[in-house]
């Protein structure tokens, strides 16, 4: 009885891979061309990873995490349709209740509007961090890579330092300084936190670009007439770009949790703005009588950063065929 | 085996050869010491002919190739003395934009092994219309027409279906095919192919040459066939250079060569091929090891291993000449009257 149920799942699991493969092969085309043919047809690295991903549950909950995070970003009235900076001190200090959800604060600002539209902040300082210090890791990592020599020797020692100056410190000291002169917005607050972030990244691009160069592919194309820089954007690049991917995803869930950081010091986003690391350091003194304040920004700052550092992981299991 | 193709006009105008190689050295410099890898090499290629280099791993064969290319990667590798002229002018003079110019659309070149030479995230039909993209500048859309017409050209079946296949998904003569492709992409004139079949099985090592050969027929380039398998040189080359320690030792129209080796190097090779009809006896391969390019022996290279060395071989370095009763043919050997006459 058993070994008729099992054959039975087993033919039935069978078929579907069955059907795919005459599938792929396209009806009326010969088979049996070469060894190699039973591959499914135009398998990418990136449509093979995509198939990875898609069967993770991992990655569809981090996917949905950040997209619920950027549609509240981009518009955050969809998620609530009170005005976070309408405020009433007669409100002030509420625990959560049906009409204010995650309670209000020591204005009488609702706290979970606030929450809502931190997000914004957030998501473009972790993307706008992470964009600048990629293409910045890019262009360095693979003209150190690709040239080598003094072009490698400068950049490398220039990394090397940079690497060296503790991004806190640095952080704190540089918009301290810069104060003077710039608004405290995302904008001086994303390039303080830029200007750190890129030395690790330029690190990987580099050696990627390292180990790729000394592909066949890339002395063929060197035969075949490709320019330097067609060799380095077409053929070294897009083979060495996957490790960096899985890094820029973390770094933004990283970026986000630092720009709190700064917001928490006081170095950062100043109020009015509205950044969960501001209402953190608001929280504060109230810790203890009312926690809410410092659990709603807390969990969800953790969740943001969680969610970033998770998709990366999962990136890198798709992306990294050595690790399947 | 000689030159019967008529040759297109533009080829075989001039007296000046299409590709000359004259006293080629290329070295790399390492850790341990200047790797001599190409030492005085001279060779001249014309139109519609097929010129073999034949040598063993070392003897410096790929390197000469990516010597004319001009791709040797550099540091460690350097070109101290030599010429590569090209209709007449040196390559190795040009600037690196017009050197870069000639590559693909004048000179092109055919990689051993096609899965590791074509780029692994872009599809074959994408990679086949860079060239028409880079040195054309055809739009995404006609490059691939063409790619197509090129795969069916180099005989790959339902090429439209396949043309958006990844190198991956290919069987390995399917590869060498789309490598081939690329390389004759834009007409070039010269066309190296290093170790074209050495990555394939026996019959579809027969028909790559056959391609090759086929393609050769209708462009009229001149093809420089680099091998270590004396089987494919028998059956397409013209004529052989054959290499060791990074020199030629002898140099001779195909069917000569195989009816009579003059260098006992090239007398060996031949003696280590088997032989159906030679059932009964154990192959007799060279003594020895190919020598280490570091340390090349003073005298002929070639004296440690060779069984009719004597003391004359072991200081003086024998010139390439011509041989008194063949002048078709050269040879680097002191004894090459006295060995085989």
């Amino acid at each position: 009885m058993t070994d008729t149920f099992d054959s039975a799942g087993l033919t039935e699991t069978a078929d579907p891979a069955d059907a795919m493969r005459v599938e792929a092969y396209g009806p009326g085309e010969p088979g049996g061309l070469g060894p190699d043919d039973d591959k499914v047809r135009n398998a990418s690295l990136w449509s093979d990873a995509w198939i990875q991903c898609r069967r993770r549950p991992l990655f569809w909950v981090c996917l949905f995490i950040i997209a619920v995070l950027v549609t509240a970003a981009v518009f955050p009235g969809l998620f609530t349709s009170k005005d976070p900076r309408e405020c009433s001190l007669r409100n002030s200090l509420l625990t959560p209740s049906s009409e204010h959800w995650f309670g209000t604060d020591l204005q009488g600002c609702d706290y979970y509007a606030r929450t809502v539209y931190g997000a914004r902040v957030s998501i473009s300082v972790g993307l706008l961090v992470t964009f600048i210090a990629t293409f910045v890791a890019i262009v360095g990592g693979s003209i150190a890579g690709f040239y080598g020599g003094i072009s490698d020797s400068i950049i490398g020692r220039i990394t090397d330092i940079w690497f060296a100056i503790p991004t806190v410190l640095g952080g704190i000291v540089l918009l301290t300084v810069l104060e003077d002169r710039f608004d405290r917005n995302v904008i001086t607050v994303s390039v303080v936190l830029a200007v750190f972030a890129w030395t690790t990244m330029l690190r990987l691009v580099r050696s990627s670009v390292l180990a790729v160069k000394e592909a066949d592919f890339v002395d063929a194309a060197r035969a075949l007439g490709a320019s330097n820089f067609r060799i380095i954007t077409r053929h070294i690049l897009p083979n060495a770009i996957t490790p960096v991917i899985v890094y820029a995803t973390i770094t933004v869930g990283v970026i986000i949790a630092a720009e709190a950081t700064f917001s928490f010091l006081g170095v950062g986003l100043r109020l009015p703005s509205i950044s969960w690391g501001l209402m953190i350091a608001g929280a504060d003194d109230r810790i203890r009588t009312f926690p809410h304040l410092l659990l709603f920004p807390g969990a969800v700052l953790s969740i943001t950063v969680f969610a970033f550092i998770l998709l990366g992981d999962v990136l890198r299991d798709a992306l990294d065929p050595k690790l399947r | 085996m000689t030159v019967t193709e008529p040759v297109p006009e533009t080829i075989a105008a001039s007296d000046v050869p299409l590709l000359e190689v004259v006293d080629l050295h290329v070295g790399f410099r390492t850790d341990a010491g200047t790797v001599n890898a190409v030492n005085g090499l001279n060779y001249k290629v014309d139109g519609g002919e097929t010129l073999a280099i034949l040598g063993e791993s070392g003897s410096g064969k790929s390197v000469n190739a990516q010597a004319v290319m001009g791709i040797i990667d550099s540091p460690p590798g350097f070109i101290p003395k030599g010429e590569v002229l090209y209709r007449g002018t040196d390559l190795l003079k040009l600037p690196d934009d017009e050197r870069r110019r000639i590559r693909g659309n004048e000179i092109a070149m055919v990689f051993q092994d096609a899965l590791t030479a074509l780029n692994p995230v872009f599809n074959v039909g994408w990679q086949i219309g860079e060239m028409f993209r880079q040195h054309k500048g055809m739009s995404k859309k006609k490059a691939t027409a063409k790619a197509v017409e090129l795969m069916d050209r180099v005989g790959i079946p339902g090429a439209a279906d396949r043309v958006h296949a990844y190198p991956h998904e290919l069987s390995g003569g399917m590869r060498q095919r789309i490598m081939i492709a690329m390389a004759i992409a834009l007409d070039p004139d010269v066309l190296i192919a290093d170790e074209p079949t050495t990555a394939l099985d026996v019959t579809v090592q027969a028909q790559i040459m056959d391609l090759l050969a086929e393609l050769q027929a209708d462009t009229g380039m001149g093809l420089i066939l680099i091998t270590h398998d004396l089987g494919v040189v028998a059956e397409v080359a013209d004529r052989v250079v054959v290499m060791y320690a990074g020199r030629e030792v002898e140099k001779a129209p195909i069917d000569e060569l195989f009816a009579a080796p003059r260098h006992p190097y090239t007398e060996g090779l031949m003696q280590s091929i088997p032989r159906p009809d030679q059932v009964t006896r154990r192959l007799d391969p060279i003594r020895g090891a190919p020598p280490d390019l570091l340390r090349i022996p003073p005298g002929c290279a070639f004296h440690p291993r060779c069984p009719y060395a004597k003391d004359r071989c072991r200081t003086e370095t024998p010139a390439l000449r011509t041989i008194s009763t063949d002048p078709l043919r050269s040879t680097a050997c002191h004894f090459a009257e006295e060995l085989y006459s």
